[in-house]
């Protein structure tokens, strides 16, 4: 009886949780058009959250390139058409790996100090100051990150996978000796416009969901030190959840 | 100042490294591709009764080199027949008149791809002209079809026995060893 009870507690509070961050998220929507007037905020945000990330991006699709290409050079070579490695190292970055691991490393990297700031900015009244001064803190503070967020994300998911194909290259080709010609004009006639979609909508509902629940997580945390640390964890924990359950949908809906 | 500066810069640098990456997956990782500086080519045409799943894009190759790349693919509705186009690389201009153009298949799942054989002339292939010989691609389902015929002849008629449908059998591998 008791456990039932706390089942149903725990589900009715995951689905207000659930209930208030699309509210955030519409609120968030609602106030976009006045944030397009400080654009430079935007700029800064992007500055944060992309082009910071941009050094671990990059050694990160480099290092699963290369895996990508021994693993599949081993497996392709197995049935003797070690040619397709270039087809099957693109269509795996850009589709899955590519928005999936730029997303699980973005949470970690740029989830987590937006989620931090804001919660620290929560914990020091910071935003209560602003309400003061009647300066909206959704509009001034949170809005510039999630959009800078949502516009950092999809480009660093393309950086990611173009490192990553030069680096499955760089072991097929170089060092393993796959043909050259053949390991980019497969390549060229097998990935479809379709494939390279898929992983952009990926990446960009990946963008929005990482950056909604770092800004979520990081307004909405508890105003203590123990507070602002619950908020960060709770933001990768969530944010890969959510990312891994997004992708198994957008893959579904893309077949 | 100073600080806005770093800021933009850096700002400027992803976006354009982002914007950049995407160019490169939409273009150069698809058969929608730009080619990006053309190499002093010369164009070659062959006509073949079947290219199989030939693809615009595939290498024409020569002694296992990569020569050049198939970059159209038509059909000539008077002889019934494909007709490939193929850029040949500006370095590779000594092919023989009567050279022969035969598909292949890349390992057991790869993708098609051409492959020419020198022939003996003097004379050399040039800008615009073709390749008389040509070998059809090797298609798996025509070979099982031949196969599963031979199957239902011999097995209609059990009585006429085995050898005969051994005699029948071995005339139609020959020329499908020959086809291929």
């Amino acid at each position: 009886m008791n456990l039932i009870k706390e089942l149903w507690t725990s589900l009715f509070e995951s689905l207000v949780g659930l209930g208030s961050v699309v509210r955030f998220l519409l609120r968030l929507i609602a106030v976009s058009p006045r944030a397009l007037l400080r654009i430079d905020l935007i700029g800064q945000q992007v500055f944060n959250s992309g082009a910071l990330s941009l050094v671990i991006i990059m050694l990160s699709g480099l290092f699963v390139g290369m895996v990508l290409g021994l693993q599949g050079f081993q497996l392709l070579q197995r049935f003797g058409s070690e040619e397709a490695l270039g087809t099957a190292a693109t269509i795996g970055l850009v589709k899955e790996l590519g928005p999936v691991v730029t997303a699980l490393l973005f949470a970690g990297r740029a989830g987590t100090a937006l989620a931090s700031e804001l919660g620290l900015m929560r914990a020091t009244d910071q935003l209560s100051a602003m309400e003061m001064m009647a300066v909206d803190p959704i509009q001034r503070v949170v809005l510039p990150r999630f959009l800078g967020g949502v516009i950092a994300m999809p480009l660093l998911a393309a950086i990611f996978s173009v490192i990553g194909i030069y680096g499955a290259q760089l072991i097929g080709v170089q060092i393993m000796g796959v043909n050259s010609g053949s390991f980019w004009s497969q390549m060229r006639s097998a990935v479809s416009l379709s494939d390279i979609n898929e992983g952009i909508v990926k990446s960009c509902i990946f963008g929005v969901a990482c950056s909604l629940i770092a800004v979520y997580e990081g307004y909405y945390a508890t105003p203590t030190a123990e507070g602002v640390g619950r908020a960060t964890t709770r933001t990768v924990v969530t944010s890969a959840v959510v990312i891994l359950f997004f992708d198994y949908l957008i893959t579904a809906a893309f077949l | 100042m100073r600080k806005s500066t770093t800021l933009n810069l850096g700002t400027g640098t992803f976006v354009l490294l982002g914007f950049a990456a995407l160019f490169f997956l939409t273009t150069q990782t698809t058969s929608r591709g730009i080619s990006l500086g053309s190499t002093p080519h010369y164009n070659l045409t062959a006509k073949f009764d079947n290219i199989g799943d030939l693809k615009v894009g595939a290498p024409v190759s020569m002694s296992g080199v990569e020569m050049g790349r198939v970059t159209k693919i038509t059909f000539d509705s008077k002889e019934y027949k494909a007709v490939v186009t193929m850029r040949m690389d500006a370095r590779y201009t000594q092919i023989p008149t009567d050279s022969d153009a035969a598909i292949y298949t890349q390992g057991l799942l790869g993708g098609k791809f051409i492959g020419i054989t020198a022939g003996g002339a003097d004379t050399y292939l040039k800008d615009g002209s073709q390749v008389d010989f040509t070998q059809s691609a090797f298609v798996l389902e025509n070979l099982i079809g031949q196969v599963l015929a031979n199957f239902t002849k011999s097995s209609a008629a059990p009585d006429s026995g085995n050898a005969k449908a051994g005699a029948s059998a071995a005339p139609e591998t020959k020329t499908t060893e020959k086809a291929k």
